[in-house]
């Protein structure tokens, strides 16, 4: 009984997603509809901008790599009960340090080079995701408008940096940084595509964050203190040093994308580094279930959602905008599928009509 | 340029006066969120609510050439969107805060794709427009010296904003609504067991509250009359911390919300008056403003005490 109702339990796990990505696409379709386009010639464009050939397949696993960096360190948070949704900012202030390692030891070859600009985007976005970490923990601070905050000063920090600070001297104005040298260049995968070897180093830490929850004990820690903080508590576990450590690495992972944004995409750094991957990935760690291979999944989809929605803005005259749409629908449809899934569809319908209404002397529970 | 160039009468008044009008959309907005939160929800899909109020007010101005339609757009759409997020936190006891944060990204694409598909998918032509409020002075009260200037000189929503605290502070602590709304947010299940009906209560709470942060919205685009993707900026999350600011009291609301439109003012001022701090570091200072305000207020902060939890209800006995 008990490994009948677990295995019920993982196909809802694995179905529920699966199910809302379709019916998120096809709300999309309707609203593809209203805009006056057929949906079809739109979505042929959407798989053509995101898989149709060497070059978009290339982009959209160059922008998924972020996407996967993010969305593992929202994950990792989410295990220690911190909803990190501050991973922008973490990636801004994790490509200020980095940019900064990779111009100062120019001189380096790549092997040394590579990786000190990597830990220098993990030690910024660490710092980044420390302080929301240990005011979240030390005074209750609710993490999510702090989060947001950051992401906000560390927006203009950049805007700041690569006009005054780093500006480049030879750059005629433009606000950016100098190129890093050569040595600190990601190489590409695949020629003629923007792939680079950042995908890998993103795949890589997919497996150490795997690793690190689910085979230490400090991962142990983190998923105890997410599960029941009081417990943990109560077992010994130190709970503060435990959730700010947690949000240190959550930040320091979406510092590394930063990293890897400025070594293996720009090559400097400028304003609007990311589109935006900091939140999409939000998306990304919700959808992919906190759990790694999940979101190495959902960061793939999400990456063609947004290659796919370029290119049917460019072909078919549908705003962009749809990619937000779909993305939120996911995760809204899927919080319904969860509770059919909990619940059934008797006290679904029960909601609908009447069930704000009947007031019953009833003995209530609370969780 | 000193700081002293800026302490001239003249321009104490235009920067207050210019907080004042600042102020306003996040003090709608803070005043939703308190209701909502009073009564055990929170609502942090707020700044996507607001967008919602923002398009829905400058598309029906634009439409009806009148703002005070648009300002009812925003209500109406900030209400709907309010629904939207009550009966999933509410009925479907989904986690509020993942409902919010994902409510925010459905806000801001909604909102990028109406717009277009409305006015087209423009890059060189010049934006649309929406007939804005003007202001309109209030006989006698705008010849008080000082004040008369900054408060009195506004436009109505700025009015009825103001008036709105008043309203809230008397619905909360002087009404029948008001203490069902503080019980269920205090202890639902006693709530439960005096015959107040706990769902029903919450969602007209949060219904209400995403009414107002629509309206806050709308202010926003009503103001210039233009819109803008993404034109709150953080506003809605700024309202969220005036809340913990404001200690859950409508008049705290106010004085938090009127600290944080003096402040943008000032850094606009600053900007406008060309003073040599690199000007990132001021669009900085509403949100070095809140994470300070966070700290400080966290210290007394005394929340709603079952803020966040969904009530369920045993069915079975």
């Amino acid at each position: 009984m008990q490994a009948l109702r677990l295995s019920r339990n993982a196909l809802l796990s694995i179905a529920i997603p699966i199910v809302a990505v379709m019916a998120s696409f096809l709300i999309g379709g309707v609203l593809i509809l209203l805009v006056g386009v057929n949906p079809v010639d739109a979505y042929s464009a959407f798989l053509y901008g995101a898989f149709g050939n060497r070059v978009n397949l290339g982009n959209t696993l160059s922008v998924a790599t972020p996407l996967i960096l993010c969305g593992l360190g929202i994950a990792f948070a989410a295990r220690g009960s911190a909803f990190n949704i501050g991973a922008e900012g973490q990636l801004y202030i994790g490509a200020i340090f980095a940019t900064w390692v990779g111009l100062r030891f120019a001189g380096l070859p790549g092997y040394l080079l590579i990786p000190l600009i990597l830990a220098g985007g993990f030690v910024g976005g660490g710092l980044w995701g420390f302080i929301p970490g240990i005011l979240k923990a030390r005074f209750g601070i609710n993490e999510v408008v702090l989060t947001v905050m950051l992401s906000e000063i560390a927006v203009q920090l950049v805007s700041w940096v690569v006009r005054g600070p780093m500006l480049d001297p030879n750059s005629y104005g433009l606000p950016q940084t100098a190129a890093l040298s050569d040595a600190g260049k990601l190489p590409l995968l695949l020629k003629g595509t923007r792939l680079h070897l950042g995908l890998l180093v993103a795949l890589l830490a997919a497996v150490i964050v795997y690793l690190l929850l689910f085979k230490t004990a400090f991962g142990f820690r983190v998923r105890a203190v997410g599960f029941n903080a009081r417990a943990a508590r109560y077992a010994g576990m130190a709970v503060t040093a435990t959730s700010s450590l947690a949000m240190t690495i959550s930040g320091g992972l979406a510092g590394i994308a930063g990293a890897i944004e400025v070594s293996g995409v720009h090559y400097r750094l400028l304003d609007g580094i990311s589109p935006g991957y900091g939140f999409t990935a939000i998306v990304v760690s919700l959808l992919g279930k906190r759990h790694p291979l999940g979101v190495v999944i959902a960061a793939i989809l999400f990456a063609a959602l947004q290659g796919g929605a370029d290119a049917m803005q460019r072909k078919v005259a549908v705003p962009v905008h749809l990619a937000q749409i779909i993305q939120a629908l996911t995760i809204l449809l899927a919080i319904v599928g969860e509770y059919l899934g909990s619940h059934g569809f008797s006290q679904f319908r029960a909601l609908l009509p009447a069930g704000l209404g009947a007031a019953a002397p009833a003995v209530a529970a609370e969780e | 340029m000193t700081i002293t160039s800026l302490l001239t009468p003249t321009v104490i008044i235009a920067l207050l006066a210019a907080g004042v009008r600042l102020a306003t959309p996040i003090l709608l907005a803070s005043l939703g969120e308190l209701l909502s939160e009073r009564a055990g929800v929170m609502n942090l899909g707020l700044e996507g609510v607001m967008l919602i109020g923002t398009l829905a007010g400058f598309v029906g101005s634009q439409l009806t050439h009148s703002p005070w339609v648009g300002a009812l757009a925003g209500f109406v759409l900030g209400g709907a969107a309010g629904l939207v997020v009550a009966f999933l936190c509410i009925s479907l006891y989904a986690n509020q805060a993942i409902v919010g944060v994902v409510f925010n990204i459905l806000g801001a694409g909604l909102t990028g794709f109406l717009f277009r598909v409305v006015y087209g998918i423009r890059t060189t032509s010049a934006p649309p427009k929406a007939a804005g409020f003007q202001p309109a002075a209030l006989p006698l009260l705008k010849d008080i010296p000082w004040l008369g200037e900054i408060l009195f000189n506004q436009t109505p929503l700025v009015y009825l904003a103001l008036v709105l605290v008043l309203i809230e502070a008397i619905v909360l602590f002087r009404t029948r609504f008001g203490l069902n709304v503080r019980a269920v947010g205090g202890y639902a299940k006693a709530a439960d067991t005096m015959g107040i009906n706990v769902y029903r209560v919450r969602y007209a709470a949060v219904i209400l509250g995403g009414a107002l942060a629509g309206l806050g919205g709308a202010f926003l685009s009503l103001e210039m009359g233009i819109f803008r993707d993404s034109m709150t900026q953080g506003r809605g999350f700024i309202a969220i911390a005036i809340v913990t600011f404001a200690q859950w009291n409508p008049w705290g609301a106010l004085a938090g919300s009127l600290l944080f439109g003096v402040a943008d003012s000032l850094q606009l001022h600053l900007q406008a008056f060309g003073f040599k701090i690199p000007y990132q570091f001021l669009l900085m200072l509403p949100y070095v403003l809140t994470v300070i305000v966070l700290i400080i207020s966290s210290r007394q902060a005394r929340p709603p005490s079952i803020l966040g939890v969904p009530y369920i209800r045993d069915r079975k006995s």
